[in-house]
């Protein structure tokens, strides 16, 4: 084993553009990015239409619906455009498909620690994908109803309320949750923010998935196409310079 | 499982982990991309349960409101106010800043088709007769808050000082947002349960539900009972307000419009 007990990163990797893995496409980061940024809308303007201090302080709420009614029905088109790209239908495939070793990484405790051949995605990151997905379609649809109220008996209108309201609940648990997860994982932050992560990371979350990519298969030049540092002085952030300035050391 | 096919293969240093996971990984039969479609069953099974809560929602949410009606209304604390239930006020306005005018400042002009147009301090409303009610608070929404106390002046009473002209026919209110706007018809505005309200709960009503003057209108949708109240004029005809030009009803009877069949408060 290359890493060093305890450490984030491994000590020993002095790691290169050149060996870091490619994890994601800016499509599928762009994707990513867009759905987060109108959750984050959706969010925010729920709660100035829902918690009492925050509407008493924004008010202005013909306007706050207006916009958290767009955002919302905006969620799925960056999903939908994503579709256009194979990278980003292939995740999707990936996504859908629990195998065995994603049970066993369900069960056991030491699921972090490389030794379950887990693929791309672990089942947490599937369970979360699914969830959300599922969110934005019942929450698009009762959205839709609440938002055009005037062809729906009132039944539904309640019902929809009431699906809308419990299920608002739950993506918040669900997004606070997601936003620990991440916190807790740089690379993984890292790897969506420039599309590239370590192959030590990704043999220690995603061995099954790292084993099957051949990172120093890709020849130098193709980083600064990939956006990765087109400086090539090492001034953007990558895995590879990410350690060096988190951690200066004196001697060099 | 994976534990023990692990410790039955053969050691090799030589062999990276990696290697050695992916073997164990084809020998499970866990191959990404293959195994249950568990995503797509997630999925379908929340459009599934979104669809029976939509058809059954609003019953359970009777339920829960009800059953949780007794923590709510004696929770110091304020954090059940978090949960999404509906008997409890939710603020609206419709500006960025919430209107405020003191005590002292404030004025309610009484004008338009009238014999006597006045101007009352809030001082001058409290020396009017005092109506109190006991009612529900009904929004177009669906919350409802029961029992309120309220007391104020009965609309019909400024009415009658002001001595309407006989060619009016209706009222537009208007609030000291300077937006929001409501109207009446006279006939609605002197029945006896539309009051100005100076209190709620048996207090002076509160900045944020519309004080230090705001209307309520016991038999109609919330949206009728303008808050901030600042003047009142007597008109020939109906003027739409502010949510009637936004869709709702002008004649906002509580259970017989906006597609509602809510009971009467």
């Amino acid at each position: 084993m290359t890493s060093t007990h305890g450490s984030a990163i491994p000590m020993g990797a002095t790691m290169s553009p050149h060996n870091a893995v490619q994890r994601f496409t800016p499509t599928q980061r762009w994707v990513h990015r867009a759905v987060a940024l109108l959750m984050g809308v959706c969010l925010l303007t729920a709660a100035m239409l829902y918690f009492g201090p925050l509407a008493v302080a924004v008010g202005r709420r013909h306007l706050i619906a207006t916009i958290h009614l767009y955002a919302g029905l905006a969620l799925p088109v960056p999903v939908i455009a994503g579709l256009l790209s194979g990278a980003f239908r292939s995740d999707l495939r990936l996504l859908n498909r629990f195998d065995a070793a994603d049970w066993e990484w369900l069960r056991r405790k030491d699921r972090r620690q490389g030794r379950i051949p887990i693929g791309k995605f672990n089942p947490g990151q599937k369970a979360n994908a699914a969830f959300v997905a599922g969110a934005i379609l019942v929450m698009v649809g009762t959205g839709l109803v609440l938002g055009w109220p005037n062809p729906w008996p009132l039944r539904y209108r309640q019902g929809a309320t009431f699906v809308h309201d419990w299920l608002a609940a739950a993506i918040v648990v669900m997004t606070v949750g997601h936003i620990v997860f991440a916190l807790r994982d740089p690379e993984a932050r890292l790897g969506l923010r420039t599309g590239f992560v370590s192959p030590d990371w990704a043999r220690r979350e995603h061995p099954s998935w790292a084993a099957g990519q051949r990172s120093d298969a890709r020849p130098a030049g193709s980083q600064a196409a990939a956006g990765l540092d087109p400086a090539g002085d090492g001034t953007q952030e990558t895995p590879g310079n990410r350690r060096e300035r988190a951690q200066p050391r004196s001697a060099e | 499982m994976i534990r023990t096919v692990s410790d039955s293969l053969p050691t090799d240093d030589e062999q990276p982990d990696q290697v050695r996971l992916v073997g164990v990984g084809v020998l499970i039969g866990a191959v990404d991309g293959e195994g249950a479609p568990v995503g797509r069953r997630v999925i379908l099974g929340m459009i599934v349960a979104g669809a029976a809560g939509v058809v059954f929602g609003g019953r359970i949410q009777s339920a829960i409101n009800s059953a949780l009606a007794p923590l709510t209304e004696n929770d110091p604390t304020g954090l059940t106010g978090l949960l999404p239930t509906g008997g409890q006020f939710r603020y609206y306005s419709i500006t960025g800043d919430q209107p405020h005018r003191s005590e002292d400042a404030y004025r309610l002009a009484v004008r338009g088709l009238v014999e006597r147009p006045a101007t009352y301090t809030l001082t001058a409303l409290r020396g009017l007769p005092q109506t109190q009610l006991t009612k529900d608070f009904q929004c177009v929404t669906g919350w409802r808050v029961e029992d309120v106390p309220w007391s104020g002046v009965q609309l019909s009473v400024l009415l009658d000082e002001a001595k309407v002209r006989p060619t009016a026919h209706a009222l537009v209110l208007r609030s000291f947002d300077g937006t929001y706007t409501e109207s009446l018809t006279l006939d609605q505005a002197r029945r006896s349960d539309v009051l100005v309200a100076l209190q709620m709960y048996g207090k002076p009503v509160t900045r944020a539900h519309g004080g230090p003057v705001r209307l309520y209108v016991a038999p109609m949708y919330g949206y009728k009972s303008l808050k901030w109240l600042d003047s009142i004029e007597v008109v020939p005809a109906v003027v739409p307000g502010y949510w009637e030009h936004l869709g709702y009803d002008i004649d906002a009877w509580i259970g017989h419009s906006n597609g509602r069949d809510d009971e009467p408060a």
